[in-house]
Order: structure tokens, then sequence, then C-alpha cells
């Protein structure tokens, strides 16, 4: 279903005088239908930086990400255009971030409801149910659904910003540290409904900085840049 | 399935002065200047292409006097452009009720006549400005100032304009036994959004925001912005929004174009833009953000 092949993504800062800093190198692999894919590496190794490669956020500078779309058949994602992972992002791909960007004045429920009234139509009633089912779940409590998450604590924070990504289920899920601010017990809740999603046909491709963690969800564990902490 | 965008905009430029050969070399980013050198006119916006598809909102940054507004007048037939194209996709379905009195598809509409470009306004095109004066009649009550507009897009029943007005000012919260008040006696908030209002009374495909929460307080930017995107989600309008603040085009936009010395300097995913820059002068702007 997606197939990195020979990724590489350069910073060119140019205000630093250009300054390139590298941010992964030669990353080749690829994810079938249903799998789960964990990346593993010491930090600054360049996961997030392939997940964000993927979803567009940054612009590879060298190799292809081959990924087959129902929208548009096969494509690269590292060269199509604006407008079709617009299409992508929308209909097929989800990304869970390290932290919640905070949207100014919308409550916790309707930043989870969302994703559901732009993308499948639904009613506002219906979608406001549904996130108050997953936050729920998550063990968001009641009074807090109408609140602001700018003043929820980090983990509450990284739930909602889960539940936001999780709802819509997307075709293929980016996760990058989605358990890295939550106590053990909201892990095994995480852990749980992304086995579910699995159950449903979700392909993902996460990073979590606990190892026993990945090895126990993941179907296999891709290293990134095995070398780079002895070569510095 | 790449689908057809709803605005295509090609070489969009706008020349202050006479305006000479080399106008168009001798400005822009690399010359650090929109004033050419050889007749000293000033290139307020040059070599500007883009396309807008149905649904999407896309930003236009840059700072103050890197053309962004221009573009956006350019568009909307304030000011005369001094070439360019720019074609519009009319959807099937609007066709059926639009009175025009002739099919603008797949023609140039820079180059059409004024009326047919008011035509055009008046069927399809929404905007609000960062000053609410220029968008509003202070003196006519805010529900006159709707019904300007209706009539202008060749609504006659005084009832119906009413109902209308009515049902615009409940969309945008402002209570509806205050619509017989001018926006004179209304705070700058709920001026914009008698504004916004105003824009939205046609049923326009395309709405052209400029810094319309520029000089509010955060708070009112806020309440504003959330209506910009409960709008959006609820009509599927197309919009192009400029500002200067990468706060409200990363809450609004899907894709952004960064503009300098009248130029596009840059565009891509709203994302992309902010957390990749590729060019030096977005770099700059992005790394100078609080």
């Amino acid at each position: 279903m997606l197939k990195a092949d020979n990724l590489s993504k350069v910073f060119n800062i140019h205000i630093l005088g250009d300054k390139v800093i590298e941010g992964c190198e030669n990353i080749s692999f690829h994810v079938s239908k249903g799998e789960f894919l964990g990346l593993a590496g010491p930090s600054g190794a360049g996961k997030s930086t392939i997940l964000k490669c993927i979803y567009r956020t940054y612009l590879a500078t060298g190799g292809d990400i081959w990924y087959d779309s129902i929208l548009y058949g096969q494509v690269n994602l590292a060269t199509i255009a604006d407008p079709m992972v617009i299409g992508i992002r929308h209909k097929e791909i989800g990304y869970v971030s390290q932290f919640l960007k905070v949207i100014p004045r919308v409550s916790a429920i309707d930043v989870v409801a969302e994703p559901l009234l732009t993308r499948n139509g639904a009613s506002a009633n219906e979608a406001r149910k549904k996130a108050g089912e997953l936050l729920e779940r998550l063990n968001i409590p009641a009074r807090l659904l109408d609140a602001y998450p700018a003043t929820f604590s980090g983990g509450e924070q990284q739930r909602v910003n889960i539940a936001r990504a999780v709802i819509w289920k997307p075709r293929l899920l980016l996760l990058d540290e989605p358990t890295a601010s939550l106590d053990r017990e909201s892990v095994s809740i995480v852990v749980e409904l992304l086995r579910e999603m699995k159950e449903q046909g979700t392909s993902m491709i996460g990073i979590f900085h606990d190892n026993e963690l990945m090895e126990s969800i993941t179907d296999r564990v891709y290293r990134v840049n095995p070398e780079i902490s002895d070569v510095g | 399935m790449p689908i057809a965008p709803i605005l295509d905009v090609k070489n969009l430029t706008k020349i202050f002065g006479k305006g000479c050969p080399l106008c168009h070399d001798s400005t822009g980013p690399e010359h650090e200047t929109n004033v050419c050198r050889r007749c000293g006119s000033v290139v307020a916006c040059s070599d500007v292409s883009f396309e807008l598809y149905l649904g999407e909102i896309l930003g236009i940054v840059g700072e103050s006097g890197s053309g962004k507004s221009t573009v956006v007048k350019l568009l909307h037939f304030d000011w005369d452009a001094t070439f360019g194209e720019m074609y519009f996709q009319n959807t099937e379905d609007r066709k059926q009720n639009i009175d025009m009195t002739i099919d603008i598809d797949g023609k140039n509409l820079i180059a059409l006549s004024p009326f047919i470009k008011r035509q055009t306004r008046n069927a399809f095109m929404g905007v609000v400005y960062q000053n609410p004066h220029l968008g509003l009649r202070m003196d006519v009550s805010s529900g006159g100032n709707i019904a300007e507009r209706l009539i202008m897009a060749n609504w006659r029943n005084i009832a119906m304009m009413r109902d209308r007005a009515s049902g615009l000012l409940e969309k945008i919260e402002i209570p509806v036994e205050r619509m017989d008040e001018p926006p004179r006696n209304f705070s700058g908030g709920m001026q914009q959004r008698v504004q916004i209002a105003k824009a939205l009374s046609n049923e326009p495909l395309l709405l052209f925001l400029d810094e319309i929460t520029t000089g509010l307080d955060v708070s009112v930017q806020a309440r504003v912005l959330d209506l910009i995107r409960k709008l959006q989600r609820e009509l599927q309008l197309s919009m192009i929004v400029v500002s200067h603040d990468f706060g409200v085009i990363r809450l609004l936009c899907q894709r952004t174009m960064v503009m300098k010395y009248g130029r596009i300097v840059e565009k891509g995913l709203t994302d992309q833009i902010l957390e990749d820059p590729q060019h030096p002068y977005t770099q700059i702007l992005v790394s100078s953000q609080l």
C-alpha cells in the first residue's frame, strides 16, 4: 500500500547562511494493507521526519513515496500536486502529532466531532454523539467535554488529539509518539483502540518511545539509520 | 480524479503608472523593490498565477505592501488589472438560477466589459474588508445594508429581503431585534460580522476576506474565525483569505501563497509552508512569528 524508496530529506536553512541539516537519508520500507509498521531509532534519527514527508508537511528532497490511493490510483506522495494531497488527507491518510494544535474557542467535543462533519457528512448531533462516546472511552471526564482543550493537561490534550485522528477511521494512520505523555491506564486504552482499528483494516505507521510497547502492537519494526548514533 | 478549479488565475498584473517593458524585470523580491527603475511605475503585483478549488480556503500571506490586497481587489474587480487572465468555472446547479447576459464559462473575465464584471460580482462573489467602513454604509440600518446587496442581485420583494436579512444576522450571531440599527452603533467585531452577512447575502461561490480580524481583540478575533470555519463547512464556499497573521492562516487555510514585492515567492500546503518553508523570505517570516 505504501512504499518508501530511498527517501531523503535535507533542510536548507537560508537564514542561517544556507546551513544544511539532514533530516533522514536513504529510507526504504514498505507497508502492506492492514499492516502496522513501527519506526525505531535513536532520537534525531529522522523518524518524525519520515512521517512528515509521507503526510507532506515536509517536502522530500530525494527518493519516492509510492502510495496506492483510492482516489487517484498509484501516486508518489513526494511529488503529487497539493490539491491531490488535500484530497488524500481528507479521505485516506490521518496523522496524530505529538502535540495538539489548539483551535481557539472550540470545545473538546467539537474538536473531535469536526472531522466527521467535514468528511462523512454526519449531522451535528450524530457527530457530537460519536465524539462524546470516543472521548468517554478515552477517559476524558464528561465535565471537560464542553471546555476548551487549551486548558487541559498534556495527557488530556494528547487523548483529544488521538480521538480527532481516529474518529473518521482513516485508511492509513501515521502516529508520532501518540502515547508519550499518557499514564499507563490511558496507554492501554489507546493500544486497544489501535488494535480495533487494525482489525477493521486500517494500516498504520507508528513511532513509540517505549520499545516493549512497540514490539507488542506492531507487526514489524523498521530501524531508521541504525549506524547514525555511531557516526554522530 | 483531479477536479477542475473553480477559479483559474494567470499572470495577474497591476502596474500603477505608465509602465514600460522593464517594469517586470526590474522589480520583485530579487531586486527588493516594486518600483520600476526606468519609468518609476509601481508594480503592485505581477505574474500572479494560481488555482482555487471548490470548497477550498486559500491563504495569501505577506507583509504590508507585498501586493496581497491588490490581488483581491483585482479579483473582485474593485480595480482593473493591467493585464492577466481569470477564468471562473460556474457550477451546473447554479447556472439555472443566475440571471446573466452572457455565459462566462471559458471567458477571460479580466477582458470583459465593466457591466459583465459587475454582473459576475453580484452573482458569484462576496468580499469582507479589513475596514468595515469600506464594506458597509454606516448610517443605513444593518438590514438595509444587506438589502442593498440583494437589490443588486435583482431581488425586489421587501418581505423576502427582510426574511433573508434576519436569517443571515441570526447566522452571524447578531440579535435580530437590532436589525434596524445602523452599523455605526455596533462594536468593531459586530460591524465585521454584519459585513460578513452582507457578503454572504447573494449566496456567493467565492468569498474574499481581506485582513478581517486585524484590529479586533483576540476574543472577538477567535469568534469571527470560528464563524468563518462554520460557514465554510456549511456552505461549501471557496475563499481567499488575505492576512499578515500566520495564526489566522493556519486556522483557516489548506493552502497558502506567500507574497513579497508583488510576486508569489512560494505556495504550498499551509502546514508545509509553516514547518518546511523553502524560500528564504518565507523562512524569515515563519521564524519571526511569536
